[in-house]
Protein backbone atom coordinates (compact mmCIF):
# COMPACT_ATOMS: atom_id res chain seq x y z
CA UNK A 1 0.00 0.00 0.00
CA UNK A 2 2.62 2.23 0.64
CA UNK A 3 4.35 1.48 -2.45
CA UNK A 4 1.17 2.10 -4.12
CA UNK A 5 1.05 5.46 -2.79
CA UNK A 6 4.74 6.03 -3.46
CA UNK A 7 4.09 5.41 -6.99
CA UNK A 8 1.48 7.25 -7.17
CA UNK A 9 2.74 9.88 -6.08
CA UNK A 10 5.64 10.02 -8.21
CA UNK A 11 3.69 9.83 -11.44
CA UNK A 12 1.91 12.91 -10.28
CA UNK A 13 4.80 15.04 -9.76
CA UNK A 14 5.98 13.86 -12.79
CA UNK A 15 2.80 14.50 -14.73
CA UNK A 16 3.07 18.03 -13.05
CA UNK A 17 6.63 18.51 -14.68
CA UNK A 18 5.78 16.82 -17.63
CA UNK A 19 3.21 19.21 -17.91
CA UNK A 20 5.75 22.47 -18.39
CA UNK A 21 7.48 20.16 -20.72
CA UNK A 22 4.62 19.69 -22.44
CA UNK A 23 3.45 23.38 -22.15
CA UNK A 24 6.94 24.40 -23.67
CA UNK A 25 6.60 21.99 -26.40
CA UNK A 26 3.30 23.21 -27.14
CA UNK A 27 4.62 26.83 -28.17
CA UNK A 28 7.87 24.80 -30.51
CA UNK A 29 4.71 22.69 -32.14
CA UNK A 30 2.63 25.79 -32.62
CA UNK A 31 5.34 27.85 -34.13
CA UNK A 32 6.69 25.15 -36.46
CA UNK A 33 3.49 23.56 -37.82
CA UNK A 34 2.05 27.21 -38.72
CA UNK A 35 5.73 28.51 -40.52
CA UNK A 36 8.13 26.05 -40.24
CA UNK A 37 10.48 27.38 -38.32
CA UNK A 38 12.02 26.51 -34.84
CA UNK A 39 11.87 28.63 -32.01
CA UNK A 40 14.67 28.27 -29.40
CA UNK A 41 13.95 30.61 -27.61
CA UNK A 42 10.93 29.46 -26.63
CA UNK A 43 12.43 28.26 -23.03
CA UNK A 44 13.72 31.74 -22.59
CA UNK A 45 10.46 33.59 -23.33
CA UNK A 46 8.53 31.51 -20.45
CA UNK A 47 11.91 33.03 -18.44
CA UNK A 48 11.35 36.28 -19.23
CA UNK A 49 7.01 35.37 -18.59
CA UNK A 50 8.16 34.45 -15.52
CA UNK A 51 10.32 37.24 -14.37
CA UNK A 52 7.27 39.70 -15.75
CA UNK A 53 4.48 37.67 -13.10
CA UNK A 54 7.08 38.26 -10.79
CA UNK A 55 7.82 42.17 -11.21
CA UNK A 56 4.11 42.56 -11.47
CA UNK A 57 2.81 40.27 -7.99
CA UNK A 58 5.82 40.76 -6.01
CA UNK A 59 7.03 44.15 -6.77
CA UNK A 60 3.87 46.12 -7.89
CA UNK A 61 1.52 43.55 -5.46
CA UNK A 62 -0.95 42.60 -7.89
CA UNK A 63 -3.20 39.68 -6.95
CA UNK A 64 -1.50 36.63 -8.30
CA UNK A 65 -4.54 35.98 -10.78
CA UNK A 66 -4.56 39.59 -12.14
CA UNK A 67 -0.75 39.79 -12.59
CA UNK A 68 -0.50 36.59 -13.55
CA UNK A 69 -2.98 37.32 -16.72
CA UNK A 70 -1.43 40.48 -17.38
CA UNK A 71 2.01 38.94 -17.44
CA UNK A 72 0.58 36.65 -19.74
CA UNK A 73 -0.68 39.52 -21.87
CA UNK A 74 2.28 41.24 -22.12
CA UNK A 75 4.78 37.91 -22.86
CA UNK A 76 1.94 37.16 -25.77
CA UNK A 77 2.26 40.64 -27.08
CA UNK A 78 6.23 40.48 -26.97
CA UNK A 79 6.13 37.34 -28.67
CA UNK A 80 3.58 38.88 -31.39
CA UNK A 81 6.31 41.93 -31.83
CA UNK A 82 9.01 39.28 -32.18
CA UNK A 83 7.49 37.64 -35.37
CA UNK A 84 6.69 40.93 -36.62
CA UNK A 85 9.70 43.26 -36.14
CA UNK A 86 12.44 40.35 -36.15
CA UNK A 87 11.29 36.70 -37.51
CA UNK A 88 9.85 38.15 -40.41
CA UNK A 89 12.73 39.41 -42.10
CA UNK A 90 14.39 36.36 -42.07
CA UNK A 91 11.39 34.26 -44.34
CA UNK A 92 12.93 32.87 -47.51
CA UNK A 93 16.08 32.69 -45.55
CA UNK A 94 17.80 29.41 -45.19
CA UNK A 95 16.71 27.23 -42.20
CA UNK A 96 19.95 27.70 -40.54
CA UNK A 97 19.81 31.46 -40.22
CA UNK A 98 16.09 31.47 -37.99
CA UNK A 99 18.20 28.72 -35.83
CA UNK A 100 21.07 31.20 -35.47
CA UNK A 101 18.94 34.13 -34.95
CA UNK A 102 16.58 32.32 -32.18
CA UNK A 103 19.29 30.76 -30.46
CA UNK A 104 20.73 34.89 -30.08
CA UNK A 105 17.61 35.86 -28.94
CA UNK A 106 17.94 33.57 -26.12
CA UNK A 107 21.16 34.60 -25.24
CA UNK A 108 19.76 37.81 -25.50
CA UNK A 109 17.47 37.65 -23.38
CA UNK A 110 18.80 35.75 -21.03
CA UNK A 111 21.38 38.40 -20.72
CA UNK A 112 18.84 41.12 -20.64
CA UNK A 113 17.43 39.15 -17.69
CA UNK A 114 20.30 39.02 -15.59
CA UNK A 115 20.83 42.76 -15.99
CA UNK A 116 17.21 43.84 -15.07
CA UNK A 117 16.67 40.56 -12.41
CA UNK A 118 19.95 40.45 -11.41
CA UNK A 119 21.34 36.40 -11.55
CA UNK A 120 19.51 34.81 -8.51
CA UNK A 121 16.49 32.70 -8.07
CA UNK A 122 13.33 34.60 -7.20
CA UNK A 123 9.78 33.60 -6.55
CA UNK A 124 6.53 34.72 -5.44
CA UNK A 125 3.53 33.69 -3.35
CA UNK A 126 1.02 31.54 -5.10
CA UNK A 127 -2.52 30.27 -3.87
CA UNK A 128 -0.90 26.78 -4.32
CA UNK A 129 2.90 27.51 -2.00
CA UNK A 130 3.50 24.56 0.75
CA UNK A 131 -0.03 23.31 0.58
CA UNK A 132 -1.27 19.82 0.37
CA UNK A 133 -4.44 18.05 -0.81
CA UNK A 134 -5.38 14.78 0.93
CA UNK A 135 -6.97 12.01 -1.35
CA UNK A 136 -7.74 9.18 1.08
CA UNK A 137 -4.31 9.13 2.19
CA UNK A 138 -2.47 10.40 -0.79
CA UNK A 139 -1.09 13.33 -0.35
CA UNK A 140 -0.46 15.70 -3.23
CA UNK A 141 1.25 19.12 -3.36
CA UNK A 142 -1.12 21.50 -4.60
CA UNK A 143 1.44 23.25 -6.92
CA UNK A 144 1.59 19.97 -8.70
CA UNK A 145 -2.56 19.82 -9.01
CA UNK A 146 -2.58 22.77 -10.22
CA UNK A 147 -0.33 22.91 -12.47
CA UNK A 148 -1.89 19.33 -14.41
CA UNK A 149 -5.14 21.10 -13.83
CA UNK A 150 -3.91 24.18 -15.33
CA UNK A 151 -2.63 22.49 -18.48
CA UNK A 152 -5.76 20.45 -19.18
CA UNK A 153 -7.52 23.51 -18.87
CA UNK A 154 -5.08 25.30 -21.29
CA UNK A 155 -5.82 22.17 -23.60
CA UNK A 156 -9.39 22.86 -23.78
CA UNK A 157 -9.19 26.36 -24.09
CA UNK A 158 -6.69 25.92 -26.88
CA UNK A 159 -9.07 23.00 -28.31
CA UNK A 160 -12.18 25.44 -28.69
CA UNK A 161 -10.25 28.28 -30.05
CA UNK A 162 -8.74 26.13 -32.89
CA UNK A 163 -11.73 24.34 -33.68
CA UNK A 164 -14.42 26.97 -33.28
CA UNK A 165 -13.51 30.20 -33.89
CA UNK A 166 -12.78 31.89 -37.33
CA UNK A 167 -9.04 32.69 -36.04
CA UNK A 168 -8.31 29.61 -34.98
CA UNK A 169 -9.66 27.61 -38.33
CA UNK A 170 -7.71 30.94 -40.51
CA UNK A 171 -4.75 29.82 -38.42
CA UNK A 172 -4.74 26.02 -38.99
CA UNK A 173 -5.76 27.21 -42.68
CA UNK A 174 -2.42 29.59 -42.83
CA UNK A 175 -0.25 26.49 -41.49
CA UNK A 176 -1.44 24.07 -44.57
CA UNK A 177 -1.43 26.60 -47.61
CA UNK A 178 -0.37 29.75 -47.05
CA UNK A 179 -1.08 30.48 -50.68
CA UNK A 180 -4.73 29.22 -50.92
CA UNK A 181 -5.05 31.01 -47.51
CA UNK A 182 -4.45 34.60 -48.98
CA UNK A 183 -7.06 34.15 -51.22
CA UNK A 184 -9.66 32.79 -48.59
CA UNK A 185 -9.24 36.22 -47.12
CA UNK A 186 -6.70 35.43 -44.13
CA UNK A 187 -4.01 37.98 -43.42
CA UNK A 188 -1.05 35.67 -43.15
CA UNK A 189 1.24 37.46 -41.80
CA UNK A 190 -0.61 38.55 -38.84
CA UNK A 191 -1.94 35.18 -38.74
CA UNK A 192 1.32 34.12 -37.62
CA UNK A 193 2.35 36.85 -35.26
CA UNK A 194 -0.41 35.87 -33.78
CA UNK A 195 0.67 32.36 -33.39
CA UNK A 196 4.15 33.61 -31.87
CA UNK A 197 2.08 35.89 -29.37
CA UNK A 198 0.03 32.25 -28.35
CA UNK A 199 3.20 30.51 -28.17
CA UNK A 200 4.84 33.35 -26.00
CA UNK A 201 1.43 33.39 -24.03
CA UNK A 202 1.19 29.53 -23.24
CA UNK A 203 4.98 29.51 -22.01
CA UNK A 204 4.65 32.53 -19.61
CA UNK A 205 1.60 30.24 -18.37
CA UNK A 206 4.26 27.44 -17.73
CA UNK A 207 6.73 30.00 -16.12
CA UNK A 208 4.23 30.91 -13.78
CA UNK A 209 2.92 27.30 -12.96
CA UNK A 210 6.08 26.19 -12.93
CA UNK A 211 7.15 29.08 -9.89
CA UNK A 212 6.12 27.01 -7.11
CA UNK A 213 8.01 24.26 -7.02
CA UNK A 214 10.97 25.58 -8.78
CA UNK A 215 12.44 29.37 -8.55
CA UNK A 216 12.48 31.34 -11.27
CA UNK A 217 16.03 32.19 -12.65
CA UNK A 218 18.10 33.61 -15.49
CA UNK A 219 19.02 29.88 -16.75
CA UNK A 220 15.08 28.53 -16.38
CA UNK A 221 15.18 28.38 -20.08
CA UNK A 222 17.06 25.20 -20.15
CA UNK A 223 13.99 23.38 -19.66
CA UNK A 224 13.64 23.84 -23.19
CA UNK A 225 16.09 21.23 -23.91
CA UNK A 226 13.70 18.52 -22.47
CA UNK A 227 10.62 20.30 -23.91
CA UNK A 228 12.45 19.70 -27.53
CA UNK A 229 12.61 16.21 -26.73
CA UNK A 230 9.27 16.08 -25.72
CA UNK A 231 7.62 17.55 -28.75
CA UNK A 232 9.96 15.08 -30.72
CA UNK A 233 8.46 12.22 -29.22
CA UNK A 234 5.07 13.63 -29.58
CA UNK A 235 5.49 13.70 -32.86
CA UNK A 236 6.48 17.34 -33.80
CA UNK A 237 3.75 18.83 -35.52
CA UNK A 238 0.82 17.77 -32.92
CA UNK A 239 -0.77 19.90 -30.06
CA UNK A 240 -2.27 17.03 -27.58
CA UNK A 241 1.56 15.17 -28.95
CA UNK A 242 3.37 17.52 -27.32
CA UNK A 243 1.91 17.21 -24.03
CA UNK A 244 1.42 13.75 -23.98
CA UNK A 245 5.54 13.41 -24.83
CA UNK A 246 6.11 15.87 -22.14
CA UNK A 247 4.07 13.87 -19.68
CA UNK A 248 6.48 10.86 -20.68
CA UNK A 249 9.28 12.73 -19.98
CA UNK A 250 8.64 14.17 -16.96
CA UNK A 251 7.24 10.61 -15.77
CA UNK A 252 10.22 9.14 -16.86
CA UNK A 253 12.19 11.77 -15.35
CA UNK A 254 10.82 11.04 -11.61
CA UNK A 255 11.06 7.26 -11.71
CA UNK A 256 14.70 7.41 -12.82
CA UNK A 257 15.82 9.88 -9.84
CA UNK A 258 13.45 7.17 -7.45
CA UNK A 259 15.08 3.75 -8.99
CA UNK A 260 18.08 4.80 -10.83
CA UNK A 261 21.75 5.67 -9.61
CA UNK A 262 22.42 9.36 -9.45
CA UNK A 263 22.47 11.25 -12.43
CA UNK A 264 19.83 8.95 -14.55
CA UNK A 265 17.40 11.51 -13.67
CA UNK A 266 18.98 14.58 -15.66
CA UNK A 267 19.61 12.55 -19.14
CA UNK A 268 16.43 10.17 -19.02
CA UNK A 269 14.66 13.28 -20.93
CA UNK A 270 17.49 12.07 -23.96
CA UNK A 271 17.64 8.34 -23.26
CA UNK A 272 13.38 8.43 -23.98
CA UNK A 273 14.56 10.53 -27.30
CA UNK A 274 17.12 8.12 -28.53
CA UNK A 275 14.93 5.02 -27.90
CA UNK A 276 12.01 7.23 -29.45
CA UNK A 277 14.16 8.01 -32.83
CA UNK A 278 15.07 4.27 -32.49
CA UNK A 279 11.83 2.63 -32.29
CA UNK A 280 9.47 5.19 -34.08
CA UNK A 281 11.26 8.46 -35.65
CA UNK A 282 7.96 10.25 -36.94
CA UNK A 283 6.62 10.34 -33.10
CA UNK A 284 3.62 9.45 -31.27
CA UNK A 285 0.97 11.47 -33.32
CA UNK A 286 3.04 11.87 -36.83
CA UNK A 287 0.34 13.73 -39.22
CA UNK A 288 1.46 13.22 -43.22
CA UNK A 289 3.25 16.45 -43.53
CA UNK A 290 4.50 15.42 -47.19
CA UNK A 291 4.47 18.64 -49.65
CA UNK A 292 4.07 18.16 -53.22
CA UNK A 293 6.49 19.35 -55.31
CA UNK B 1 -20.91 47.25 -68.41
CA UNK B 2 -17.21 46.78 -67.28
CA UNK B 3 -16.29 44.74 -64.52
CA UNK B 4 -12.66 44.76 -64.24
CA UNK B 5 -9.99 46.72 -66.55
CA UNK B 6 -6.20 46.53 -66.28
CA UNK B 7 -4.60 49.91 -67.64
CA UNK B 8 -1.20 49.93 -69.04
CA UNK B 9 -0.08 46.75 -66.53
CA UNK B 10 3.70 46.47 -66.40
CA UNK B 11 5.93 44.19 -64.60
CA UNK B 12 9.85 44.12 -64.89
CA UNK B 13 11.74 41.79 -63.08
CA UNK B 14 15.44 42.61 -63.63
CA UNK B 15 15.76 43.64 -67.03
CA UNK B 16 12.92 41.86 -68.06
CA UNK B 17 9.89 43.30 -68.53
CA UNK B 18 7.75 39.94 -68.00
CA UNK B 19 4.11 42.00 -68.65
CA UNK B 20 4.74 45.46 -71.41
CA UNK B 21 1.81 48.20 -70.83
CA UNK B 22 -0.82 45.33 -71.27
CA UNK B 23 -4.15 47.05 -71.34
CA UNK B 24 -7.41 44.88 -71.32
CA UNK B 25 -11.18 45.16 -70.20
CA UNK B 26 -13.75 42.21 -69.38
CA UNK B 27 -17.02 42.41 -69.23
CA UNK B 28 -19.56 41.68 -66.76
CA UNK B 29 -20.65 38.10 -67.24
CA UNK B 30 -17.97 37.03 -69.81
CA UNK B 31 -15.62 34.77 -69.96
CA UNK B 32 -12.29 36.04 -71.28
CA UNK B 33 -9.50 33.55 -72.08
CA UNK B 34 -5.56 34.70 -71.98
CA UNK B 35 -3.30 32.60 -74.13
CA UNK B 36 -0.04 32.72 -75.45
CA UNK B 37 3.07 30.58 -75.66
CA UNK B 38 5.12 29.19 -72.22
CA UNK B 39 6.56 32.62 -71.07
CA UNK B 40 4.59 35.42 -72.27
CA UNK B 41 3.44 36.33 -69.17
CA UNK B 42 -0.13 34.91 -68.57
CA UNK B 43 0.74 33.43 -65.25
CA UNK B 44 2.33 36.25 -64.46
CA UNK B 45 -0.80 38.93 -65.08
CA UNK B 46 -3.01 36.87 -63.01
CA UNK B 47 -0.47 37.00 -60.28
CA UNK B 48 -0.62 41.08 -60.84
CA UNK B 49 -4.73 40.91 -60.71
CA UNK B 50 -4.52 38.03 -58.02
CA UNK B 51 -1.70 40.89 -56.29
CA UNK B 52 1.04 38.20 -55.56
CA UNK B 53 3.33 40.65 -57.12
CA UNK B 54 3.28 44.32 -57.01
CA UNK B 55 3.36 45.62 -60.64
CA UNK B 56 5.84 48.15 -61.77
CA UNK B 57 3.23 50.18 -63.07
CA UNK B 58 -0.15 50.46 -64.41
CA UNK B 59 -3.60 50.34 -63.17
CA UNK B 60 -6.02 47.58 -62.06
CA UNK B 61 -9.76 48.37 -61.36
CA UNK B 62 -12.71 46.37 -60.36
CA UNK B 63 -15.59 48.15 -61.39
CA UNK B 64 -14.65 51.67 -60.30
CA UNK B 65 -12.37 49.98 -57.09
CA UNK B 66 -9.17 50.73 -57.30
CA UNK B 67 -7.13 47.80 -56.14
CA UNK B 68 -3.49 48.05 -57.28
CA UNK B 69 -2.12 48.49 -54.30
CA UNK B 70 -4.56 46.36 -52.35
CA UNK B 71 -2.77 43.44 -50.35
CA UNK B 72 -3.44 39.71 -51.37
CA UNK B 73 -5.47 39.10 -48.68
CA UNK B 74 -7.95 41.51 -48.98
CA UNK B 75 -8.79 39.99 -52.68
CA UNK B 76 -11.32 37.55 -51.39
CA UNK B 77 -13.43 41.17 -49.79
CA UNK B 78 -13.29 42.64 -53.09
CA UNK B 79 -15.08 39.57 -54.73
CA UNK B 80 -12.05 37.90 -56.36
CA UNK B 81 -11.26 34.42 -56.31
CA UNK B 82 -8.92 32.17 -58.27
CA UNK B 83 -7.70 28.69 -59.18
CA UNK B 84 -4.40 27.40 -59.26
CA UNK B 85 -2.45 26.05 -61.88
CA UNK B 86 -1.02 22.95 -59.10
CA UNK B 87 -4.11 23.24 -56.83
CA UNK B 88 -3.58 24.72 -53.46
CA UNK B 89 -5.76 23.24 -51.56
CA UNK B 90 -5.27 22.39 -47.72
CA UNK B 91 -4.49 18.95 -48.00
CA UNK B 92 -5.29 17.80 -44.34
CA UNK B 93 -9.15 19.24 -44.43
CA UNK B 94 -11.48 17.82 -45.52
CA UNK B 95 -13.51 18.80 -48.95
CA UNK B 96 -16.07 20.13 -47.05
CA UNK B 97 -13.81 21.91 -44.92
CA UNK B 98 -12.00 23.55 -48.07
CA UNK B 99 -15.60 24.74 -49.16
CA UNK B 100 -16.27 26.21 -45.58
CA UNK B 101 -13.17 28.30 -45.29
CA UNK B 102 -13.73 29.56 -48.49
CA UNK B 103 -16.99 31.11 -46.63
CA UNK B 104 -14.23 33.07 -44.29
CA UNK B 105 -14.58 36.63 -45.44
CA UNK B 106 -18.28 36.23 -44.93
CA UNK B 107 -18.30 35.29 -41.44
CA UNK B 108 -19.39 38.58 -39.27
CA UNK B 109 -19.68 36.24 -35.47
CA UNK B 110 -17.24 37.49 -32.73
CA UNK B 111 -14.74 35.60 -31.23
CA UNK B 112 -16.32 35.32 -27.91
CA UNK B 113 -19.64 33.82 -29.44
CA UNK B 114 -18.17 31.73 -31.47
CA UNK B 115 -15.98 29.91 -28.38
CA UNK B 116 -18.98 29.55 -26.53
CA UNK B 117 -21.10 28.68 -29.80
CA UNK B 118 -23.92 30.86 -29.08
CA UNK B 119 -27.68 30.66 -31.32
CA UNK B 120 -26.30 33.29 -33.61
CA UNK B 121 -23.08 31.89 -34.87
CA UNK B 122 -24.72 28.25 -35.08
CA UNK B 123 -27.60 30.43 -37.48
CA UNK B 124 -24.88 31.68 -39.04
CA UNK B 125 -22.88 28.21 -39.81
CA UNK B 126 -25.89 26.62 -40.65
CA UNK B 127 -26.54 29.58 -43.61
CA UNK B 128 -22.63 29.14 -44.77
CA UNK B 129 -23.43 25.13 -44.49
CA UNK B 130 -26.28 25.42 -47.19
CA UNK B 131 -24.16 27.56 -49.48
CA UNK B 132 -21.63 25.61 -49.47
CA UNK B 133 -23.78 22.26 -50.19
CA UNK B 134 -25.55 24.29 -53.45
CA UNK B 135 -21.90 24.68 -54.48
CA UNK B 136 -21.31 20.35 -53.54
CA UNK B 137 -24.69 19.58 -55.65
CA UNK B 138 -23.44 22.18 -58.75
CA UNK B 139 -20.26 20.35 -58.76
CA UNK B 140 -21.81 16.99 -58.06
CA UNK B 141 -19.29 16.31 -55.35
CA UNK B 142 -21.79 14.82 -52.80
CA UNK B 143 -19.85 11.61 -52.86
CA UNK B 144 -16.35 12.86 -51.75
CA UNK B 145 -18.14 15.65 -48.62
CA UNK B 146 -16.14 14.43 -46.32
CA UNK B 147 -12.90 12.88 -47.73
CA UNK B 148 -9.77 14.08 -47.18
CA UNK B 149 -8.23 16.13 -49.79
CA UNK B 150 -5.16 14.33 -49.75
CA UNK B 151 -7.00 10.84 -50.89
CA UNK B 152 -8.72 12.29 -53.54
CA UNK B 153 -7.37 12.03 -57.33
CA UNK B 154 -6.35 15.12 -59.49
CA UNK B 155 -8.75 15.33 -61.40
CA UNK B 156 -11.23 15.91 -58.22
CA UNK B 157 -9.45 18.14 -56.78
CA UNK B 158 -9.02 20.72 -59.59
CA UNK B 159 -12.92 20.53 -59.47
CA UNK B 160 -12.77 21.00 -55.30
CA UNK B 161 -10.68 23.68 -56.02
CA UNK B 162 -13.04 25.13 -58.19
CA UNK B 163 -15.84 24.81 -55.29
CA UNK B 164 -13.82 26.61 -53.00
CA UNK B 165 -13.55 29.30 -55.32
CA UNK B 166 -17.06 29.44 -56.10
CA UNK B 167 -18.36 29.22 -52.05
CA UNK B 168 -16.52 32.83 -51.85
CA UNK B 169 -19.43 33.75 -54.19
CA UNK B 170 -16.74 35.82 -56.19
CA UNK B 171 -17.97 38.56 -58.89
CA UNK B 172 -14.92 38.23 -61.25
CA UNK B 173 -12.85 34.11 -60.87
CA UNK B 174 -9.90 33.96 -62.32
CA UNK B 175 -8.71 30.12 -63.45
CA UNK B 176 -5.01 29.32 -63.85
CA UNK B 177 -5.20 26.39 -66.65
CA UNK B 178 -8.25 24.72 -65.13
CA UNK B 179 -7.51 21.86 -67.62
CA UNK B 180 -3.80 20.99 -66.85
CA UNK B 181 -3.06 18.07 -65.62
CA UNK B 182 -7.03 16.57 -66.70
CA UNK B 183 -7.52 14.16 -69.11
CA UNK B 184 -10.25 14.62 -72.17
CA UNK B 185 -13.07 13.59 -70.46
CA UNK B 186 -12.53 15.20 -67.65
CA UNK B 187 -11.47 18.29 -69.72
CA UNK B 188 -14.83 18.03 -71.10
CA UNK B 189 -16.40 18.30 -67.86
CA UNK B 190 -14.41 21.46 -66.93
CA UNK B 191 -16.17 23.15 -69.96
CA UNK B 192 -19.25 22.68 -68.96
CA UNK B 193 -18.73 23.73 -65.58
CA UNK B 194 -17.50 26.58 -66.87
CA UNK B 195 -20.17 27.52 -69.14
CA UNK B 196 -22.80 26.95 -65.98
CA UNK B 197 -20.73 28.88 -64.14
CA UNK B 198 -21.45 31.52 -66.28
CA UNK B 199 -24.80 30.95 -67.21
CA UNK B 200 -26.59 29.70 -63.92
CA UNK B 201 -24.44 31.73 -61.49
CA UNK B 202 -23.76 34.64 -63.77
CA UNK B 203 -19.78 34.65 -62.18
CA UNK B 204 -17.57 36.87 -64.66
CA UNK B 205 -14.37 34.39 -65.68
CA UNK B 206 -10.99 35.18 -66.64
CA UNK B 207 -8.87 32.06 -67.56
CA UNK B 208 -5.42 31.58 -68.52
CA UNK B 209 -5.69 28.24 -70.85
CA UNK B 210 -3.21 26.06 -73.09
CA UNK B 211 -5.85 23.61 -74.45
CA UNK B 212 -7.47 25.30 -77.62
CA UNK B 213 -10.66 23.56 -77.45
CA UNK B 214 -11.53 24.25 -74.54
CA UNK B 215 -11.22 27.88 -75.47
CA UNK B 216 -13.31 27.46 -78.43
CA UNK B 217 -15.85 25.97 -76.15
CA UNK B 218 -16.32 28.66 -73.21
CA UNK B 219 -14.61 32.21 -74.15
CA UNK B 220 -16.50 34.66 -75.18
CA UNK B 221 -13.11 36.75 -75.98
CA UNK B 222 -9.69 36.02 -76.19
CA UNK B 223 -6.60 37.75 -75.68
CA UNK B 224 -3.05 36.52 -77.44
CA UNK B 225 -0.16 37.36 -75.31
CA UNK B 226 3.81 36.86 -76.37
CA UNK B 227 6.69 38.29 -74.44
CA UNK B 228 4.49 40.53 -72.38
CA UNK B 229 2.80 41.94 -74.64
CA UNK B 230 -0.74 41.86 -76.64
CA UNK B 231 -0.41 40.07 -80.02
CA UNK B 232 -4.74 40.10 -80.79
CA UNK B 233 -7.61 40.23 -78.71
CA UNK B 234 -11.05 39.67 -80.11
CA UNK B 235 -13.20 36.64 -80.62
CA UNK B 236 -11.51 33.15 -80.19
CA UNK B 237 -11.48 32.91 -84.23
CA UNK B 238 -10.26 36.46 -85.01
CA UNK B 239 -7.43 35.81 -82.41
CA UNK B 240 -6.32 32.18 -83.81
CA UNK B 241 -6.36 33.40 -87.28
CA UNK B 242 -4.16 36.60 -86.73
CA UNK B 243 -1.33 36.31 -88.60
CA UNK B 244 0.86 37.69 -85.06
CA UNK B 245 -0.97 34.60 -83.38
CA UNK B 246 0.08 32.37 -85.85
CA UNK B 247 3.44 33.11 -86.00
CA UNK B 248 4.18 33.32 -82.11
CA UNK B 249 2.77 29.63 -82.25
CA UNK B 250 4.46 28.21 -85.10
CA UNK B 251 7.34 30.33 -85.20
CA UNK B 252 6.78 31.18 -89.13
CA UNK B 253 4.36 32.65 -91.36
CA UNK B 254 1.94 29.78 -91.62
CA UNK B 255 -1.84 30.47 -93.43
CA UNK B 256 -4.51 29.23 -92.06
CA UNK B 257 -3.54 26.98 -88.95
CA UNK B 258 -6.13 27.82 -86.72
Amino acid sequence: MHDAARILQLIVNGAASGCIYGLIALGFVLIYKATEMVNFAQGDVMMLGGFAAFTLIAHFHLPYWVGGILAIVITAALGYALDALIIRRVIGQPQFAVVMLTLGLGFIFRAGAGIAWGYDSVGFETPFTNKTIDIGGLILGEDSVSIIAGTVLLCGVLYLFFSRTRVGVAMQAASQNQLAAYYMGIPVRTIFSLIWAISAGVACLAGILLSPISMIDVNMGSLGIKAFAAAVIGGFGSIPGSVIGGVIVGIVEQFAGYKLPAGFQEVSSNIVLLLMLFVRPQGLFAERMGKRV
Amino acid sequence: MILFQANDLSVRFGGIRAVDSVTFEVRQGEVFAIIGPNGAGKTTIFNLISRIYNSTSGKLLLGDTDFTQTPAWRIAGLGIARTFQNIELFPNATLLQNLLIGRHYHARTNFISEMMFLPSVRKAELRHREKVEDVIAFLGLERYRDSLIANLPYGVRKVVELGRALSIEPKLLLLDEPSSGLNVEETEGMGFWIEDIKKDLGITVIMVEHDMALVNQVSDRVMALNYGKVLAMGTPQQVQSHPEVVKAYLGGEVEGAA
